[in-house]
């Protein structure tokens, strides 16, 4: 159950990184967030501003400072998501 | 493997902007002529590009202010406000400002930058929640990381954005600190003001407006977007600078909240950093009241950016929502933004480039600031060069039906 939630939400950082992207993006838990997907601070703060919309959550930026990786940004969500 | 290996990402792009021909990063003035004209290499260009929207850097009032003070107090007060570094001036300045915005305290801070710095990380902290428009200027974030206050982004200049993501904050948005801009420093718009104290006001939070590009520029008295919007005694902070409309350099902060005096020993942007000179305070207050008492001014600044905004709409130019006396054309692409930077700087006209990541949509912008120091007759040329320009790398065509 943990590994399917994980899995969904790694799915949505990818929709929203297309969102915010306009191109489409190959991600799995290990990608690394800036060298990877070429995703700079102002667009990461853009993909996040797409996932609190879809997740309907607060994610505060402060947050973000120990995300480097789509596993990462995914478990932040879940962690949110068990605390809302 | 040198320290700054990391950076390395930079070096082509950079070397490819220089290569298309000036460094626009690197702009060296050999001398200022006016608020309107200076030389590069030689050569006199328009100055379009400064933020002197009142063109008060050579009033002959601020300069005697400032020339007395600097043979009077000497060139500097080698010392922070906190120590030793607050001469009369420094005071006086505060309550002029105070007085202007009709509040009850004002704080003086040595750069714009350090009073977004200092303001906004002395009212919030860790535990507090900070709430910013997303297009804010980089002292606004880098306030945020220095408050660790917890910090919540909403889609620019978007009310229903913002109301959507305070209900999301539940109980934390009662007392939390929203920011928004009188004026966005890249595009020219104004914030929806209005509609942003009423979420502000149904939510229970905090409001403050930087004024930065609007002080001396909006609203019937100069007090910027808040007074224009008819909203001031809503709006519990306003930041400012000197180093726009009143042609100098520092920062203010404005309001009537209580214990503001605390601010004074808590913020570190405002205490540990040495305080402004006596002359640029001499200058700032002569210029200040020269804002207060010639609205005319304003009138002229209005009257410059109408015409060059419609100037450039007219002709096909993607320019911003309003006429504003920041006006910004977006340019098909990076490539093509550069090439007519250096175009217009070799055709007598200097204004800024502004690429991302400092734009908002990624876009890439000719930004140019008008001055009520500009002489109709100054931004005809500088239209005369656009459409030439315009024509001669085919943008009018590509651009015409995105201006509407």
């Amino acid at each position: 159950m943990v590994e399917l939630a994980t899995d969904l939400t790694v799915r949505e950082v990818a929709r929203a990184a297309e969102t915010v992207l306009g191109r489409s993006v190959q991600v799995t838990h290990e990608t690394d967030i800036a060298r990877d997907l070429a995703v700079d601070s102002l667009a990461l703060m853009n993909i996040v501003m797409e996932l609190e919309d879809r997740f309907d959550l607060s994610i505060p930026l402060d947050r973000l400072a120990t995300v480097q990786t789509v596993g990462d940004l995914s478990d932040l969500i879940n962690k949110l998501r068990v605390k809302a | 493997m040198g320290l700054l290996d990391k950076h390395l990402g930079y070096r082509a792009p950079l070397d490819g902007i220089r290569a298309a021909g000036a460094d626009p990063s690197n702009v060296r003035f050999d001398a200022i002529l006016s608020p309107t004209e200076g030389t590069l290499d030689g050569k006199k260009v328009i100055l379009l590009g400064t933020n002197n929207y009142l063109g008060l850097t050579f009033d002959p009032d601020c300069i005697e202010a400032s020339a007395e003070a600097v043979h009077k107090w000497g060139t500097g007060t080698t010392g922070s406000r906190f120590a030793n570094g607050t001469f009369a001036g420094h005071a006086a300045l505060e309550t002029a400002l105070a007085k202007f915005y009709g509040r009850k305290h004002a704080m003086v801070f040595t750069t714009g930058y350090q009073a977004n710095l200092g303001g906004i990380s002395g009212l919030v902290g860790r535990g507090d929640h900070l709430i910013l428009d997303a297009d804010s200027h980089a002292s606004i974030y880098d306030a945020a990381r220095l408050s660790q206050a917890e910090v919540i982004r909403f889609r620019h200049n978007d009310p229903e954005d913002l109301a959507k993501r305070l209900r999301r904050m539940g109980d934390a948005a009662k007392g939390s600190l929203i920011v928004v801009e009188g004026i966005y420093s890249m595009m020219g718009d104004v914030a929806p003001l209005k509609e942003f104290v009423e979420v502000k006001k149904e939510a229970g939070a905090y409001l403050l407006v930087d004024e930065a590009h609007s002080m001396g520029v909006l609203g019937d008295r100069g007090r910027g977007l808040a007074e224009m919007c008819d909203v001031e005694s809503d709006v519990d902070f306003i930041v400012g600078t000197f180093s726009k409309s009143l042609g100098a350099v520092g920062g203010f902060l404005v309001s009537d909240e209580d214990n503001f005096d605390l601010l004074r020993i808590v913020s570190r942007p405002y205490m540990f950093t040495a305080s402004l000179p006596p002359a640029v305070i001499a200058s700032t207050l002569t210029a200040l009241k020269r804002l207060e008492e010639d609205s005319s001014l304003r009138v002229q600044l209005q009257a410059n950016a109408d015409q060059l905004w419609n100037g450039l709409r007219d002709m096909g130019y993607a320019v911003g929502p309003h006429a504003s006396p920041i006006t910004a054309v977006v340019m098909p692409d990076q490539a093509m933004a550069v090439t007519m930077w250096n175009a217009l700087l070799q055709n007598g006209i200097y204004l800024n480039l502004a690429i991302p990541p400092a734009t908002p949509e990624n876009k890439s912008l000719l930004r140019s600031s008008v001055s009520a120091a500009h002489t109709p007759q100054q931004l005809d040329t500088v239209l005369g060069v656009f459409e030439q320009l315009g024509q001669e790398f085919g943008l009018l065509g590509r651009a015409r039906r995105a201006s509407a």
